[in-house]
């Protein structure tokens, strides 16, 4: 209390013992826990058990990105959206073009291509769309990336149709590792770049930012109310998510060295909703558990059934979102409490 | 001297029907200033008026004797117009200590930063924390607002408004929802709200509205019925017979 003599005297005689504890907890949040090591332990565990499996590993590193992306905007500000595989799609794209067109292959800056371009999408189309919200910004960002994809398809000299993109191949990572047939080096170079990127978005998510989303998420009336600017606040977020996605959709193109406009399917919209809802959004590690479940589901279910995968993934879907609280299986497993920030101290 | 708040033949309507019909008020910087009458009087939607939240059809708002009429929600707030809401409209999942912090950030620009943490905010920190004091708050600050109580509810509600360092405060029925043996606290916290704040309030309580106010407007069907001090409003028959009116009313329906 002595420190504190220049501050308006506290009413009902309340204890100011506790002041120091309240401050830490916002403190602490943001530093990083034990636990969130086991996700990348995990991942880098995979590299070693299951060394035939690496090509598999490296698509669910992207779908972690592409879902990390969504949770940015679905779970922290609350935006739902059903054309997120834009900006994934404009990601796979600009990194393929920049190749097959422009003949520049070098990897990293392939991705840098990818972002930008899908960040400028982003901004874009953010800046129009996110004026709406609910059912008409859900049909309006699925109206855009159909037109999107509609637009590839007019344009299939430049983008090659459905047929696609061959030969979308990248010079060595960093000029000296070359990629294997088992998809090693993808593999690492995916979780590389996905550890980066991870480490911005949380930076990003516990900033006064991050909260400013939160408070949209949870009140935009009164972030109003409060004079935020709250459409500038979203457009920002929202470029920043196109821009991850467009990452993702970079390194999905050149880890298969190939591209078709089935990158825009509405298909790749839902599933990576689906990957983020089974993980849980909201606590950025929804996106690792969603989409490794799905992604090896997926590849176990169409193997003992190719035609009927999905059906197996809707029933975990259903079965998640009406028994599972909050419809997160994260808190199932019970791990989102060792990983996510205590809102309590 | 010019009125910290002036309003000049404010009118509003929703096509036919006029929900503020040719409204003038001024208080002076330091008012406490109340906002009575029946039920769909438009008091709140005077008070949506006067932040922005809805546009008026015509007339002007004033605040210091600027316009501000043609400012959006958010200008108007950082002129520093606050407000608190007659239903909480709070951050729920938030704790009491987030709810101020968002009002500081805000107001501060702290909330454009999206590289550092949060709690590295120190000065937004601290002074959440003696606003939170103030109205004897602390010891919920990390607890989720839907935890409390709904009179703490209506403490925080009260706490974001004047994290804002509002030049001129609403508060729409603050006590409202608020149990009798409660609402003294509210109140206590209002009555003692730095002087230099213009506060205008809506209130149904009468018993709050004669200790509190200096001045009372009587609203009625979007129209001012009449203005004055406590006393000349108690004296009122007009007044008399909207409120035993529609205590008739209430009893018949």
């Amino acid at each position: 209390m002595d420190a504190s003599k220049s501050r308006p005297a506290p009413a009902g005689g309340e204890s100011t013992v506790a002041r120091a504890g309240v401050a830490d907890f916002l403190v602490r949040r943001s530093r990083f826990r034990p636990a969130e090591a086991l996700p990348w332990i995990a991942a880098i565990a995979a590299f070693f058990i299951f060394p035939s499996q690496m090509v598999l590993g490296g698509q669910t590193l992207i779908m972690i990105l592409f879902a990390l992306s969504l949770d940015l905007i679905l779970g922290y500000a609350g935006i739902v959206t059903l054309g997120h595989a834009a900006f994934f799609g404009l990601g796979a794209y600009g990194a393929s073009l920049l190749i097959t067109d422009l003949g520049w292959s070098e990897p990293v800056s392939g991705l840098l291509a990818g972002a930008l371009i899908a960040a400028i999408a982003g901004f874009l189309s953010g800046w129009l769309l996110l004026r709406y919200r609910g059912l008409a910004f859900l049909v309006l960002t699925l109206s855009v990336t159909i037109m999107l994809q509609q637009l590839g398809n007019l344009f299939r000299d430049f983008t090659g149709g459905y047929d696609g993109i061959p030969g979308v191949n990248v010079a060595p990572l960093f000029g000296r590792f070359d990629y294997d047939i088992y998809g090693h080096t993808y593999y690492l170079y995916c979780l590389g770049v996905l550890l980066i990127v991870f480490y911005c978005v949380r930076r990003i998510v516990y900033s006064p930012f991050g909260q400013a989303l939160v408070g949209i998420r949870e009140n935009i009336g009164r972030m109003n109310a409060l004079g935020s600017p709250v459409h500038w606040r979203l457009v920002v977020v929202y470029t920043i998510s196109a821009a991850v996605a467009g990452i993702a959709g970079a390194l999905f193109a050149q880890t298969n060295a190939f591209v078709t406009l089935g990158v825009f399917d509405f298909d790749q919209s839902a599933a990576v909703l689906i990957m983020l809802i089974l993980g849980g959004a909201g606590w950025l590690y929804g996106g690792f558990i969603g989409a490794a479940l799905y992604m090896v589901l997926q590849n176990e279910l169409a193997k003992a059934s190719p035609e009927f995968w999905q059906f197996g993934i809707g029933l975990l879907l259903i079965g998640v979102v009406l028994f599972v609280r909050r419809g997160t299986l994260g808190r199932v497993l019970n791990v989102s409490r060792l990983l996510q920030a205590r809102t309590q101290p | 001297m010019t009125a910290a708040l002036e309003i000049r033949n404010l009118r509003k309507n929703f096509g036919a029907i006029e929900v503020a019909n040719d409204i003038n008020l001024a208080l002076p910087r330091g008012a406490r200033h109340a906002l009575i009458g029946p039920n769909g009087a438009g008091k709140t939607t005077l008070v949506n008026l006067i932040t922005g939240r809805v546009r008026s059809s015509s007339g002007q708002v004033l605040l210091d004797g600027d316009e501000i009429t043609s400012l959006s929600q958010a200008a108007r707030t950082r002129r520093g117009i606050a407000r608190t809401f007659q239903v909480n409209q709070l951050f729920r999942n938030l704790t009491v200590l987030e709810n101020v912090y968002l009002a500081i950030g805000e107001r501060t620009g702290a909330c454009n930063r999206l590289w550092r943490s949060a709690g590295s905010e120190a000065a937004v920190i601290e002074e959440a924390l003696d606003h939170l004091q103030s109205l004897a708050l602390s010891s919920d600050a990390c607890r989720p607002v839907r935890e409390l109580p709904y009179g703490r509810q209506r403490l925080v509600e009260i706490a974001i408004a004047l994290a804002q360092q509002p030049k001129l405060l609403l508060l729409d029925e603050p006590a409202a929802g608020v149990p009798s043996s409660e609402s003294h606290l509210i109140l206590d916290v209002i009555s003692r709200l730095d002087p230099n704040i213009t506060i205008l309030i809506i209130e149904h309580d009468m018993d709050v509205v004669f200790r509190f106010a200096q001045r009372i407007t009587v609203l009625a069907a979007g129209a001012v019925l009449t203005e004055g001090t406590p006393d000349e409003i108690s004296a009122d028959p007009r007044v008399r017979a909207i409120y035993l009116g529609e205590k008739r009313e209430a009893q018949h329906g």
